[in-house]
């Protein structure tokens, strides 16, 4: 028998509509579990026990009362700490938020909270979501499950860690250049990368706004998919949210991959991508051809110079975002102001040093004698990224490519050369830039023994057939071994 | 390249950002090498390729104006770090007013 903290959140869902177990019991597993390992993970900025109990008894006084639950009611979840929650702390892991309560939910947390799924917490991650580590998180670095010593991906890395630490079943994060993914990668989890569009964005505390997507973590595809199905539709208060009907994915999952062409990234598999990484992305390869798959091997030429783009446009769309801190409505205000631009400036002294720094870089790509030479050719490179997989998917239906080039990375390895972190995002950004879908699931364990991630690429609006091909693989692959937190306590 | 000291003090002025003498030198020096990373933009992007600002090509999305539920002035205040009136409070603006 497994413990209640071990089980998917298809099984918890199940287990509570049987009777079998209740929400409330489903929680309190999970209490004790963070509870017991936090001071080890550190997944968590601030863990909502209370809050979770509450929304538990409500799962439960509603079955009592003989209502009809919906597909995930009881299942509890957690949410990546820059989507705002009314009531409850929302820091964007900054000092500039650290004690910024959110007057109002975000449309997705509504929609979470009528599903009956109770909020285990706020997670870590690096400060409004730059970076690829959780280390410039403000409040401390998340420990990744498999190895303690090393990091677990970002920007969303303390809900990757806490759905592979088993602190909760399922999870959600953001992903503007690969902040779902790359953590889902490097903690051996499912990240989905939606459409833009297809998740509400409002409520969501903005870093590069044309980038910016909200999705979900889980340990298994379906699960994943079951969570995407309830946050996905459109939003009349986000003016970017896609009017296309939204498909069951979890209905379709299991339909297979027979016929479907395969591309494998060639720019995926070059030198600087771990040889344990690549063999386990041929060996996926193989997998989809033995289930009657075509494979066979693309080459998108503006992989490379896509991360060069992003530098210059995720950071211009943030210098326009973060000027909203200003110290006049909501964070942190410095005392004894001489006047206001005083105030400002002192004020917004609080970011972290990354976040200054991309401040700076897309102030500088915008300002005047500089827009045309950087911001201007980024606009250029976006559309050829465009190109370049429009051209891809009139041979093949969806793309295989490794995740990240490289397990996960030790604590403080890349912390102090920032060129070298934004490395790491290679093989995500150019799904971002294109404002498609992709999806990370594990294939194994590569370098170090920890676990390599694998994309699943497709078009905007192909999440459906996505979760099939990505269940397809998961089926056929040999489960991934739990981390060692696993068995402990 | 390699940006000047001057400009990197520039930049912090427009993005009302202050800095020590030192994190002049470090910042200006980790946003050169990005900087030189990045300008590989200009190699690829020639002139006959059109910019993409965003993914999806929405013009101009408009709601009926009509008015709706929105968030009352005493919750759109409780984050404010000092509100007078019924009004967010900062320090003084204009000279001599």
């Amino acid at each position: 028998m497994s413990e209640l903290w071990q089980l998917d959140a298809t099984e918890i869902a199940r287990a509570i509509k049987a009777g079998e177990s209740s929400a409330t019991e489903v929680v309190e597993a999970h209490i004790a579990r963070i509870e017991a390992l936090e001071p080890e993970i550190h997944a968590f900025i601030t863990p909502t026990p209370d809050l979770a109990r509450r929304q538990a008894n409500a799962v439960d006084a509603a079955k009592a009362r003989g209502e009809t639950l919906g597909p995930l009611a009881g299942v509890p979840i957690a949410l990546k700490d820059v989507l705002c929650t009314d009531g409850v702390r929302t820091t964007a892991g900054s000092k500039i938020l650290e004690n910024y309560i959110p007057p109002y939910d975000a449309t997705i947390v509504t929609m979470l909270r009528r599903a009956g799924m109770p909020f285990l917490g706020k997670t870590n991650q690096d400060e409004f979501a730059m970076g690829s580590s959780t280390e410039n998180s403000a409040f401390g670095v998340t420990h990744n499950p498999w190895d303690l010593a090393r990091v677990p991906g970002g920007s969303s890395g303390g809900s990757a860690a806490a759905v592979a630490a088993g602190l909760g079943p399922v999870s959600l994060g953001t992903d503007t250049g690969g902040s779902i993914r790359q953590p889902a990668a490097l903690c051996g989890v499912v990240g989905v990368k939606p459409t833009y569009g297809r998740v509400s964005r409002y409520g969501l505390i903005a870093f590069a706004s044309s980038l910016d997507q909200i999705g979900p973590f889980g340990r298994t595809v379906r699960d994943a998919a079951a969570v995407l199905q309830l946050i996905s539709g459109y939003d009349p208060m986000d003016s970017t949210s896609a009017r296309a009907p939204v498909p069951d994915y979890v209905a379709s999952i299991d339909h297979g991959v027979e016929g479907l062409r395969v591309g494998v990234v060639r720019e995926g598999m070059g030198e600087g991508t771990q040889p344990g990484v690549k063999a386990r992305v041929d060996e996926a390869a193989a997998r989809f051809a033995g289930m009657g798959c075509s494979v066979d091997e693309v080459s998108l030429p503006s992989f490379d110079i896509a991360l060069s783009a992003y530098y210059l446009i995720a950071p211009a769309e943030c210098s326009s975002n973060l000027a909203r801190y200003d110290g006049v409505r909501y964070g942190f205000r410095v005392e004894d102001a001489k006047d206001v631009v005083d105030m400002n400036t002192r004020s917004r002294g609080r970011f972290g040093d990354e976040v200054k720094r991309r401040i700076m870089l897309g102030t500088y790509a915008l300002s005047a004698g500089y827009y045309d030479a950087y911001y201007g050719k980024a606009q250029k490179v976006r559309t050829l990224v465009i190109r370049d997989f429009e051209e891809a998917y009139k041979r093949f239906d969806f793309l295989i490519c490794p995740t990240t080039p490289t397990t996960a990375f030790k604590i403080g390895e890349k912390a102090d050369d920032p060129l070298a972190m934004y490395l790491s995002d290679l093989f995500t950004i150019p799904s971002n830039l294109a404002g498609a879908a992709a999806i990370s699931l594990p294939c194994g364990l590569g370098e170090d023994e920890l676990p390599v991630g694998i994309q699943v690429l497709g078009p905007p609006l192909s999440e459906e057939l996505l979760f099939r091909a990505a269940y397809a693989l998961e089926q056929s692959l040999e489960p991934l071994p739990r981390p060692p937190v696993w068995e402990s306590p | 390249m390699r940006l000047t000291r001057e400009e990197v003090m520039h930049v912090a002025r427009l993005a009302r950002l202050a800095f020590t003498d030192e994190e002049v030198d470090k910042f200006g020096a980790q946003l050169s090498a990005i900087l030189d990373h990045a300008a590989r933009v200009s190699e690829v992007a020639a002139d006959d390729v059109p910019p993409t600002s965003h993914a999806l090509p929405l013009v101009n999305v408009f709601r009926d104006d009509v008015v709706g539920d929105c968030l009352p002035q005493e919750k759109a205040l409780s984050t404010a770090p000092d509100v007078e009136d019924g009004r967010f409070k900062v320090p003084r603006i204009i000279e001599g007013a």
